[in-house]
């Protein structure tokens, strides 16, 4: 008999069984939310998929009445904006550190115990700090944003420069490199990737400090957004949110895929 | 070609000792490599080959005595007048073919921005083409390391040292995750290049048929002294020192001697 391990689904099979659990899931949810509709039309824990995608196009297309702004784009745009500017202050920071950290073993003996000690501190702990230090605006999300990942990358990025084949700085400075050509042109080039693949790595928690920031101080944003309806059960609304902030995540994770992979050919293992 | 320190030396050791704490890896090792030798080295895993590679790489200062290179004392730092191709991870992986023997001249010619630009950036790749097509590699010039064999990737590593015109080239086992065929062609092309370049080599190599093909003098590393007890407290030396009587312009396989 074949064994479990042998059997590899081809390229259609995959698509197949990949989308059989969501469809279940689905399928699972209209059911539960159809039996609770039977017993009480005005369930709002478990919303009808139709109310939601009502809810949905409304929050999408029509333009609040106190605002004036379609509320979805707005909040949309907000979060982006904060988690564009903390994903860049982290991905800067960390890719001058790790590349110091990486290629100085000096550097390394200096800051590597204090970066060890700020990455282990909850970054949530320190929001308070921020809130107090920065004020209530923009600054403070963003903030935490870039404290709660920078560490972790920079660590990364300093162990994967540092793991490098010692032999390639050898032969470096063999051909005649200093120091900041070595840096450069052959730890920073074979760092690119990894900073992509660390930055793929780091979205989750970065989409949940920006949550946890928009929800605590906040009045526009999709964190904000979903807190606030949270008071009024407001399922129909969450929901929908939530599905579209997975949507965004994949996104942009999709994006950055492509972009590495496009950026460094070199980097593809099995181009042979 | 003269016999072995008839020149002044180009390499000399003079009593080098490497010792890490109580642990000696090499003691009063004595040696004189002259320009144009062919030095083959050879011993059991442990015996301090790899030590002495990076002895003379200036990776490593020695504990004790001094290495001189062309009479003045060597730094303990790598230099663009040292050579090395090592078994792997020789080559960048994100520069082309071209782009890994461009670096060199890219290293020496700016400084600051590590690339050269218009005029220097074309006399550059002119040499540094022409340094492919001596290893045979002109038809690759634009693929990554990782589309390039084995033995391709090594004849780019070589490539990539001599543009820099070293005083020495060193080999770290270069041949040795090579199949046999690719290795024999490998042989040709550092023979060839060895002469045609008027270089100074050192190769590391475990496979003694090897070591005696291509050198001129064959060394063979080994503790003299063994104390079962405490096996780091005695370091190895160069305990044979064969030079081959085997005629510079005629590259055929050297009569077979035997390391005791």
């Amino acid at each position: 008999m074949t064994r479990i391990i042998a059997v590899r689904p081809g390229r259609r099979g995959r698509l197949i069984a990949g989308a059989l659990p969501l469809l279940l899931l689905l399928l699972g949810y209209a059911l539960a939310s159809a039996l609770r509709h039977a017993d009480n039309p005005a369930d709002k824990v478990l919303p009808t998929l139709s109310a939601m995608a009502a809810q949905a196009w409304r929050l999408a297309t029509e333009p609040d009445p106190v605002t004036g702004q379609i509320t979805l784009l707005a909040d949309t745009l907000a979060s982006l904006t904060r988690l564009g500017a903390g994903l860049a202050l982290a991905t800067g920071t960390a890719l001058v550190l790790g590349l110091v950290l990486g290629v100085v073993p000096l550097a390394r003996a200096v800051l590597g115990p204090v970066i060890t000690l700020i990455a282990v501190i909850p970054p949530i702990a320190v929001l308070p700090i921020l809130f107090i230090a920065l004020g209530l605006g923009e600054a403070a999300k963003v903030a935490l944003i870039a404290i709660g990942i920078a560490p972790y990358m920079t660590r990364d990025l300093a162990a994967y420069v540092a793991g490098l084949p010692p032999e390639q700085f050898v032969k470096a400075q063999t051909l005649g490199a200093n120091s900041w050509q070595v840096a450069i042109r052959v730890a920073l080039p074979q760092m690119m990737p990894r900073l992509f693949e660390t930055l793929r790595f780091s979205m989750g928690p970065a989409w949940v400090f920006l949550i946890a920031a928009e929800a605590i101080a906040s009045d526009v944003g999709l964190g904000y957004r979903i807190f606030l309806v949270r008071r009024y059960l407001a399922m129909d609304i969450i929901l929908p949110y939530v599905a579209w902030i997975s949507i965004l995540a994949i996104a942009a994770d999709a994006l950055l895929l492509l972009v590495s992979r496009r950026a460094f050919p070199w980097a593809q293992g099995g181009a042979r | 070609m003269t016999a072995p320190l008839m020149t002044a030396p180009l390499l000399e050791l003079r009593n080098v000792w490497v010792e890490y704490g109580d642990k000696v890896v090499l003691e009063g090792v004595n040696l004189a490599i002259a320009p144009g030798e062919f030095v083959s080295v050879v011993g059991p895993s442990g015996a301090g080959k790899s030590t002495f590679l990076r002895l003379v790489l200036g990776q490593e200062a020695p504990s004790r005595g001094q290495v001189l290179l062309a009479g003045d004392p060597m730094p303990p730092e790598c230099g663009p007048d040292r050579g090395v191709v090592f078994q792997r991870y020789s080559v960048f992986p994100h520069l082309t073919v071209i782009g890994n023997v461009l670096v060199g001249f890219e290293f020496a010619g700016a400084p600051v921005l590590g690339r050269l630009f218009g005029a220097r950036r074309r006399a550059a790749l002119a040499q540094a083409e022409a340094m492919l097509a001596a290893v045979g590699l002109a038809h690759a010039r634009d693929q990554y390391p990782a589309q390039l064999s084995g033995g391709m990737q090594q004849r780019l590593a070589l490539a990539q040292a001599l543009v820099k015109h070293p005083r020495i080239l060193l080999l770290d086992e270069p041949f040795g995750a090579l199949d046999p065929g690719i290795r024999a062609d490998m042989h040709e092309l550092v023979s060839g290049l060895w002469r045609d370049h008027g270089l100074t080599v050192i190769m590391v190599t475990h496979d003694i048929a090897e070591a005696f093909k291509l050198g001129t003098r064959v060394l063979a590393f080994d503790k003299r002294r063994h104390d079962p007890h405490a096996p780091h407290r005695f370091g190895a030396t160069a305990t044979y020192d064969v030079p081959l009587l085997r005629k510079v312009a005629v590259p055929e396989p050297a009569p077979a001697a035997e390391i005791a």
